[in-house]
């Protein structure tokens, strides 16, 4: 008798944890689910399953994607494993996810690998997702500061110990800048927004940043740092005199943002000003018409471009074994780029929605996907 | 018949015998090939980063550059976590088993085992937003009047989050651990020992000293030993608590890195080679924890005779 009621009780607990442990995954999902039941934007209702692999960046867009495209179009699920960018263009080269994320576009030597399965063409990316990175500060009293990249690089190479330095107020005549000292706070993690970061200060400072853009923070800094981007705010909010750099949307409001100089003037950080930066950007050399890679120009001068963002693309194949996945990706994709998909991801990632130049750049190269012949 | 009805069953229940002992067996067969699989997926996954070519490792100077620091890492949190956490641990569990009044008593011996219920993501969590800020004017303190010790050269981290913040966290992660071991060998000393100590005269803290400790010796080595394995092990609250860098003399200045700590913050975005690297750097802290136990294991049975702790 008492062994069948321990069988009871154990059983109970199993599913009461197995029921707890489901209600915790499904939460995930509920942020970013759009309330409109409009139609994707492709028009045509598709099905089946989609697979991607690739960055954790761009997780709560994904989510929220993910839930937008299921509403649109009953019987398609799009899974994401959000196993890494690296991981995500290894998987579309061998042909084991059906896109990926990634917080960079594919190199040359990936591109040629990727002809391998996705068709002669290889594979193309698609810029989906912009993301402003703030360079943030905890100084009582001061909400804004203007800092050019040179300034930026000092602070977070130790170079300038002191908030009142000579060389920040030459940059802000008028605030009364503290006598406190600078504790530069960095990403423990592997991440992209290190990686854009570091591409920035290593290609507008030359001079003073003369290690090459990482996602890892270089190991020869001597300074503070904190896991994921909540982790790096959390940090500065506590520390008076700490400077980090975080995505926009995880800082406003808390902290002080730096404006960055951009030719002769002072750009604030804004998703439009973002928009404009990724707009100022070169197409990357030697990529066919339909690849929408972007080389960002991070020493643009362009009026209002603040050029401290990230850009997260998925990468797709030009050329699917079947029709059935060319239009699912078609269809998805062009959900993801289109003005309710960017509203979407902005709304429960707050990213910086796609200028219309890029979104009809990425369109019309989502319409050259098309299924083996 | 001259069968002995006490080693062996008759009829049904033999069936039952049989079927009871396989599934046993199943389970601990299954074990041991666990943990097999887990060591044989290390070894292999591992071999890329260790035949590596040095300067394609990160760092560039190949992988035992890149794991020396991070093993002396991983050990400084563990040593700091044991030096706080054993004397109180001890201390707590001596009183529960000797001094504290019974109802208090089973009370304390509950809320230290709480202690342990909590994830450590938690601890991690209060550590970082609450614990180091609340300590870094305490390593100022440290940096000013105690800096000439090369442990507390300054200048002190601003925001706390240093490897003895980790250590501090960590230790009060070990604590239930150390006390509910040792409070369990504690009561397990034979009365007579206890009653004759006292009988020669011994107050109350001399019979501790004769009686108790030397009784529970190889059990608090033991409880030490899990302890340490906990430390070793811990991956969530050194990431969340840590500022992580190059290997540092200075406890109170950001730097050093646990390898759990290093495996779990760049995983997730790792690929190619580095995966491998810190796959290998997993297989270093297996070898390393299953050391810790097996010493553990051993000190256990050597003095099984005397010790309750088996």
């Amino acid at each position: 008798m008492k062994a069948t009621h321990f069988g009871r009780n154990a059983a109970i607990a199993v599913i009461a944890a197995g029921a707890l442990a489901l209600t915790a995954c499904g939460s995930d999902n509920a942020t970013g689910t759009p309330a409109g039941t409009q139609s994707a934007a492709s028009g045509t209702k598709v099905t089946g399953t989609l697979t991607g692999i690739g960055a954790s960046s761009t997780g709560a867009a994904m989510d929220a994607w993910k839930a937008g495209f299921a509403t649109a179009n009953q019987g398609a699920t799009v899974q994401y494993s959000p196993d890494g960018s690296g991981a995500g263009r290894k998987a579309i080269i061998d042909g084991s996810a059906q896109f990926a994320g990634s917080d960079a576009y594919l190199k040359d030597d990936e591109l040629a690998a990727s002809k391998a399965k996705c068709g002669p063409e290889g594979a193309i990316n698609l810029p989906v997702y912009i993301s402003p990175i703030a360079v943030a500060f905890n100084i009582p009293n001061v909400k804004e500061l203007k800092l050019d990249a040179a300034t930026v690089a000092k602070l977070f190479r130790g170079e300038i110990a002191n908030w009142n330095d000579p060389a920040i107020a030459a940059l802000n005549a008028g605030v009364t800048l503290p006598d406190l000292k600078v504790t530069p706070v960095n990403r423990s993690d592997d991440s992209g927004t290190t990686s854009n970061f570091t591409d920035y200060l290593a290609a507008a400072a030359p001079e003073v940043w003369t290690d090459k853009a990482a996602g890892v923070w270089p190991a020869s800094l001597k300074g503070e740092n904190a896991k994921g981007t909540s982790g790096v705010v959390k940090t500065v909010t506590d520390t008076p005199g700490a400077v980090t750099y975080a995505d926009d949307s995880a800082v406003s409001g808390k902290l002080g943002t730096a404006s960055i100089k951009v030719g002769e003037e002072f750009v604030k950080i804004s998703a439009d000003a973002a928009a404009k930066a990724v707009e100022a950007g070169k197409p990357v050399d030697g990529r066919a018409a339909n690849d929408v890679a972007i080389k960002l120009d991070r020493k643009t001068t362009a009026a209002g471009a603040y050029p401290v963002v990230l850009v997260s693309y998925h990468v797709v194949c030009t050329t699917y074994e079947t029709k059935a996945v060319a239009d699912l990706v078609k269809a998805f994709e062009t959900y993801v780029v289109s003005d309710e998909g960017q509203k979407t991801a902005a709304d429960a990632a707050k990213s910086a929605p796609l200028s219309k130049t890029l979104q009809d750049k990425a369109k019309a190269a989502i319409e050259t996907i098309k299924a083996k012949a | 018949m001259t069968t002995n009805s006490l080693t062996t069953s008759q009829g049904a229940g033999r069936a039952g015998d049989k079927v009871f002992s396989g599934a046993a067996m199943a389970a601990g067969c299954l074990i041991l090939a666990v943990l097999f699989g887990v060591a044989l997926f290390l070894v292999v996954q591992a071999i890329p980063a260790l035949t590596a070519p040095p300067e394609s490792i990160q760092g560039g100077h190949g992988f035992f550059a890149y794991i020396a620091p991070i093993v002396v890492g991983t050990l400084i949190a563990a040593v700091i976590a044991l030096v706080i956490a054993t004397p109180v641990a001890i201390g707590v569990a001596l009183f529960i088993s000797h001094y504290a009044p019974r109802r208090l008593a089973s009370g304390l011996g509950y809320v230290v085992d709480l202690l342990a219920a909590i994830p450590s993501v938690v601890y991690g969590a209060w550590g970082a937003a609450f614990l180091a800020k609340e300590i870094s004017p305490a390593y100022d303190w440290l940096a000013n009047n105690l800096g000439w010790i090369p442990i507390f050269a300054g200048p002190a981290s601003a925001t706390g989050k240093t490897i003895l913040t980790a250590g501090i966290v960590l230790s009060v992660m070990v604590l239930p651990i150390i006390t509910s071991l040792s409070r369990e060998i504690f009561l397990q000393t034979p009365k007579l020992h206890e009653e004759a100590a006292l009988a020669l005269g011994a107050t109350r803290w001399e019979m501790i000293k004769m009686a108790v400790l030397p009784f529970g010796r190889p059990g608090i080595v033991s409880a030490i030993m899990l302890g340490l394995g906990r430390a070793l092990g811990e991956t969530m609250a050194v990431a969340l608590v840590l500022s992580s860098g190059v290997l540092t003399a200075s406890l109170i200045q950001s730097g050093n890195q646990t390898i759990a700590a290093e495996i779990a913050l760049n995983f997730p975005e790792a690929s190619g080679l580095k995966v491998n690297t810190l796959i290998a750097a997993g297989l270093v802290l297996f070898v390393i924890t299953l050391g810790v136990n097996m010493i553990a294991r051993w000190i256990i049975t050597r003095h099984k005779e005397f010790s309750g702790a088996n």
